[in-house]
């Protein structure tokens, strides 16, 4: 299926390298909280229009409270995606060095 | 009245659709190539499709309907929408890329060997992508069979049904992405000159603007459409917007169409790419659906948009009595009034014919057919690689056969889905098919989601978790929905119209107990070649 010269049993190795879990470590120290946040971030706006509607209905200078916090939303989307990219050319760095190396090793 | 000019700007796009399905043609004589485009297009390119692929008809015409009428909790979907795509690329895009070759599926049985597992994770996609190709369909009849009289609704569902076909057997993944970017163009202008449009209209006042939205005529007196409750309300409500969101959000990152997008880029990288272009990209759409909807509120009136009353009324009428529900809509149509959920369509048409005349109110039906048009081309090429690749190769000859046979196979199902489409669609025309979006998001995110994240995470996860998961995931899904006030009507068993809250918890419950019911030494074994394949992309299809 693979069309890479990794060998079978090169996986396992490669899992428990320092390098690969220092991916894999640094990926799951990002990702996890980040969906965390999003997550219940996001719910809390349903959550508290269900809670409290007439606080959410107040006027807030010319919007409502709810349609603030909906903006908000987008805010949070767009801050959290520009955070991930930037996080994310550290983790194409190091998978780059992973890949480099373990197809070399397999050529020498 | 304006048949003639959007009849004519649809063609146009039809025709350049056309001559883009021969040029790609030559790409599609190797299953790479009709599946894939061979992984060739490029991230941002492939962001535009996404957004194309995504936005669809009930995106365009009714989340600016909803907000037209309902304001603020229409805006809920949009919100939701746009915030689904975190879950897409923190969590499902570069794993997906790198492990897969051409289907969802491929991920799920990557160490989840065995053809039972892909031949249900390809019926859970078949099912999702029928389901939603229905609806759009339907929509689409319903549409162009009000928006030009003349055009009867079956004819407009059978040439979106051909066209699709056509796309999708000829063209193959590279056609279906282009007519997805030339139609993520076209609407994104429509909402940009809309959005400047209704500013005009208040100076460029956004303070007047909202003021003018948050005090609405309605009857003797003024609603405000900023403020929440006017569609979910009291504790049903409540539990509604929550268990919507839930499923909104999740169910994004499982959507198959949407998933296969990432088998046409070359790397991860790439496919990281396309999904924050997306989110830049829709995004700026949702944030315009509010001033298109509270514009056409404001400035065509809510009472001609539609009449809550006469609406609410007609749905519950309607759920009891489907058959009738085609001369109903007819009726409240001939009276000026407009059935939410079912057509809560035609606010930005009305919008633009008030802003800009019969010419821009036809671009906008035009935009808005040729939206449905490439939403449903992907879906149709998902469905043609779920089948042929899943069902027939993996399936049915346990992975024999040749390159001519299967790629035969995939434009065949291409041809045989869109039949069944066209059929279905308008045989079930006079029904509220409204309820199959909220079913496809449901399954999306009840039955693939969490087998998916267990696949790239869970080391315990097995063949039984998996199978055990979609099961449950789609069988509750369907048995909620069917059972909801959306099909019921008033003497509903589940109360709620959208499942998510119950049916996503049963699938990852069912995944769960699978997994340590049925453990699977071959998956435990595989999965640190598969954690190895989804972070750095060794082995990764090329």
């Amino acid at each position: 299926m693979s069309h890479h010269p990794v060998e079978p049993q090169m996986w396992e190795t490669l899992a428990d390298e320092p390098e690969f879990r220092a991916l894999t470590t640094a990926r799951r120290r990002f990702v996890i909280p980040a969906t965390i946040f999003f997550i219940l971030y996001y719910l809390t706006l349903p959550v508290s229009i269900a809670v409290a509607p007439q606080v959410m209905s107040r006027q807030a200078g010319p919007l409502s409270i709810a349609y603030w916090f909906a903006l908000s939303q987008f805010v949070m989307t767009w801050v959290l995606m520009i955070a991930y990219i930037i996080r994310a050319r550290g983790f194409d760095l190091q998978a780059a060095r992973l890949r480099h190396r373990e197809m070399h090793e397999v050529k020498g | 009245m304006n048949a003639p000019p959007s009849i004519v700007m649809f063609a146009v796009f039809v025709a350049i659709t056309l001559i883009v399905t021969v040029w790609a043609s030559g790409t599609t004589t190797t299953r790479k190539g009709f599946y894939t485009a061979h992984r060739r297009i490029g991230g941002v390119q492939n962001g535009w499709a996404i957004t194309g692929d995504y936005l669809s008809a009930a995106s365009f015409l009714g989340i600016t309907g909803l907000i037209a009428f309902y304001g603020f909790d229409g805006f809920m979907y949009s919100v939701g929408w746009l915030v689904a795509y975190l879950a897409v690329l923190l969590l499902v895009a570069e794993p997906l890329r790198n492990t897969g070759k051409y289907t969802m599926a491929d991920l799920i049985s990557f160490r989840l060997r065995g053809r039972t597992v892909r031949a249900v994770a390809g019926l859970s996609t078949l099912s999702i992508t029928l389901f939603y190709m229905i609806a759009q369909m339907v929509g689409s009849g319903l549409i162009v069979s009000w928006l030009i009289p003349q055009v009867p609704d079956y004819l407009a569902i059978g040439v979106v049904g051909t066209l699709m076909v056509i796309y999708v057997s000829f063209g193959g993944m590279l056609a279906t992405t282009w007519v997805q970017i030339i139609k993520a163009g076209l609407l994104l202008v429509t909402a940009f000159v809309l959005t400047v449009l209704v500013l005009s209209r208040f100076g460029f006042s956004l303070d007047r603007f909202l003021h003018a939205a948050s005090a609405v005529p309605t009857g003797n007196t003024v609603t405000n459409l900023l403020a929440p409750g006017l569609l979910f309300h009291g504790a049903r409500g409540s539990w509604d917007i929550v268990s919507l969101g839930l499923a909104l959000v999740l169910g994004t990152a499982g959507l198959p169409h949407l998933l296969m997008r990432f088998f046409t880029v070359p790397t991860a990288k790439a496919a990281r790419t396309s999904v924050a272009w997306a989110m830049v990209l829709v995004g700026v759409f949702y944030l315009a659906t509010s001033f298109i909807g509270l514009g056409a509120a404001t400035l065509v009136g809510r009472e001609h948009i539609g009449q809550r009353y006469y609406a609410g009324q007609a749905i519950g009428y309607i759920a009891r009595h489907p058959q009738e529900a085609h001369a109903l809509n007819q009726q409240l149509a001939h009276n000026g009034f407009i059935v939410p959920l079912l057509n809560n369509n035609l606010a930005a048409p009305l919008l633009a014919g008030t802003l800009g005349g019969p010419l821009l109110s036809a671009f906008v039906a035009a935009v808005a057919f040729a939206a449905i048009l490439a939403v449903v081309a992907g879906l149709a090429i998902t469905a043609s690689s779920a089948f042929a690749h899943d069902i027939w190769f993996n399936f049915v000859r346990d992975g024999e056969g040749n390159e001519t046979e299967h790629l035969f196979v995939a434009r065949a199902t291409a041809v045989v889905v869109g039949i069944l489409a066209i059929a279905l669609s308008i045989a079930l025309r006079s029904y509220n098919v409204a309820f199959l979006v909220g079913l496809a998001f449901a399954v999306a995110a009840s039955a693939n989601v969490p087998v998916i994240l267990f696949s790239l995470s869970w080391r315990r996860f097995s063949r039984g978790g998996a199978i055990a998961g979609m099961l449950s995931g789609l069988g509750i899904s369907l048995a909620a929905i069917l059972t909801s006030p959306i099909v019921m009507g008033a003497h509903a068993l589940f109360p709620l119209d959208n499942p998510g809250i119950v049916s996503i918890p049963a699938g990852f419950l069912g995944a769960i107990a699978g997994s340590l019911i049925w453990p699977d030494a071959q998956a435990q074994a595989l999965f640190d070649r598969l954690r190895v394949r989804a972070a750095t992309g060794l082995g990764a299809e090329v």
